[in-house]
C-alpha cells in the first residue's frame, strides 16, 4: 500500500516539475509585460499544488499523515490572483502595455483615474 | 432563542472556518485543540464584527461547493492549454487582447471571487475594475474573438456566482 502512495507521490512531483518548468520557460519566452503575467499565475499554482499533494501522499505512505498542505494550497489560491492583479495594474499605470479600451459613458478604469490633486505629478511623469 | 444564538455566533461560517484552520495548523486532531479552535472561532467573529457591516447575508453553500469543483477542473484544463500555447506558439502568432466584461454582480465579495477565478483559469488575467464598479478589465493571452471570451466568462462563472450570492 505504501509503495502505491509513494508511486503516486513520485508522479505528482514529476507533473509539478513539468508545470514549473513551463512557467519558467513562459517567463523568458513571452515578450510583453502583460503576457508574462500569465505564465507564473497559472502554471505556478498547479505546479506548487502538485508538489503539496505529493507531500500529503508521502506523509500518509510513511505513517504520519499530515494535512497542513491543504492550508498552504488554500492561501496560495487566494493570494496568487491578488499579486497578478497588482502586477497588471502597475503595467497599466506605467503604460507598459496597450492602453485598455475606453468605457461607455463617464466611467474610467480605476488605475487610470488620477485624483485631481495628483494631476500635475502625473503630467510631469508623462513629460 | 434564535436571537441569542445570533448574538453569540454572528458569523457561523467564519466560526467553522477558523476552527478547521486552527486544527489544520496543529496538524493533529486532539480534543483539546479542537475545543480551543472552537473557542477562537467564537471569540474572533465577536471581536471583529464591527468591521464587516455589509457582508452578504445569505450564501448558497451547496452551489458554492459545486462552483469550487468546476473552477478546480477548469484550472487543471487551463494549465495544460496555457502550457501548450507557451511551448508551441511563437510570440508573433499570439493574439493578446483586452476584454471588457460588463458586470451584473453588485456585492464586492462576489466581484472579488469572479476576478480571482478569471485569473486562475484559461489564459485570462483580471487587470482592472472601472471606478464605478460596473465593468471588469481582463487580459487574454491568446484569443481570436474577444466577445467569445466575454460570453464564456459571463455564462460559466458570473451566472453561477449570481445564484450563490442571493
Amino acid at each position: 500500500m505504501s509503495i502505491l502512495f509513494n508511486a503516486a507521490a513520485v508522479i505528482c512531483l514529476f507533473l509539478g516539475t513539468i508545470f514549473m518548468l513551463v512557467a519558467a520557460i513562459g517567463l523568458i519566452k513571452l515578450n510583453t509585460p502583460m503576457a508574462r503575467v500569465h505564465a507564473p499565475t497559472k502554471a505556478g499554482t498547479v505546479g506548487v499544488g502538485a508538489f503539496l499533494f505529493a507531500s500529503i501522499l508521502s506523509s500518509f505512505a510513511n505513517g504520519n499523515g499530515s494535512l497542513n498542505e491543504l492550508l498552504i494550497m488554500a492561501f496560495l489560491f487566494v493570494t496568487a490572483p491578488v499579486s497578478a492583479h497588482f502586477i497588471a495594474k502597475v503595467n497599466i499605470h506605467k503604460g507598459a502595455c496597450v492602453t485598455p479600451p475606453d468605457l461607455d459613458g463617464d466611467a474610467l478604469w480605476s488605475t487610470l483615474n488620477v485624483p485631481e490633486e495628483d494631476r500635475d505629478i502625473q503630467e510631469q511623469a508623462d513629460v | 432563542m434564535k436571537r441569542f444564538i445570533r448574538s453569540i455566533l454572528p458569523h457561523p461560517a467564519l466560526t467553522v472556518l477558523l476552527a478547521v484552520v486552527w486544527t489544520l495548523l496543529q496538524n493533529q486532531v486532539s480534543a483539546g485543540m479542537v475545543v480551543f479552535g472552537i473557542i477562537l472561532g467564537i471569540i474572533i467573529p465577536l471581536g471583529t464584527a464591527r468591521w464587516w457591516p455589509d457582508r452578504p447575508q445569505s450564501i448558497h453553500l451547496g452551489r458554492m461547493l459545486s462552483y469550487c469543483i468546476i473552477v478546480m477542473w477548469d484550472i487543471l484544463v487551463a494549465n495544460v492549454q496555457v502550457a501548450w500555447i507557451v511551448l508551441t506558439k511563437s510570440n508573433d502568432r499570439m493574439h493578446p487582447c483586452w476584454v471588457v466584461i460588463p458586470l451584473d454582480l453588485k456585492s464586492p465579495e462576489a466581484i472579488s471571487i469572479l476576478a480571482g477565478t478569471i485569473t486562475l483559469t484559461p489564459g485570462t488575467v483580471s487587470a482592472d475594475l472601472s471606478d464605478d464598479g460596473h465593468s471588469l478589465l481582463v487580459h487574454a493571452l491568446d484569443a481570436q474573438d474577444a466577445d467569445a471570451v466575454r460570453d464564456e466568462i459571463k455564462t460559466r462563472y458570473e451566472a453561477r456566482l449570481k445564484e450563490i450570492f442571493l
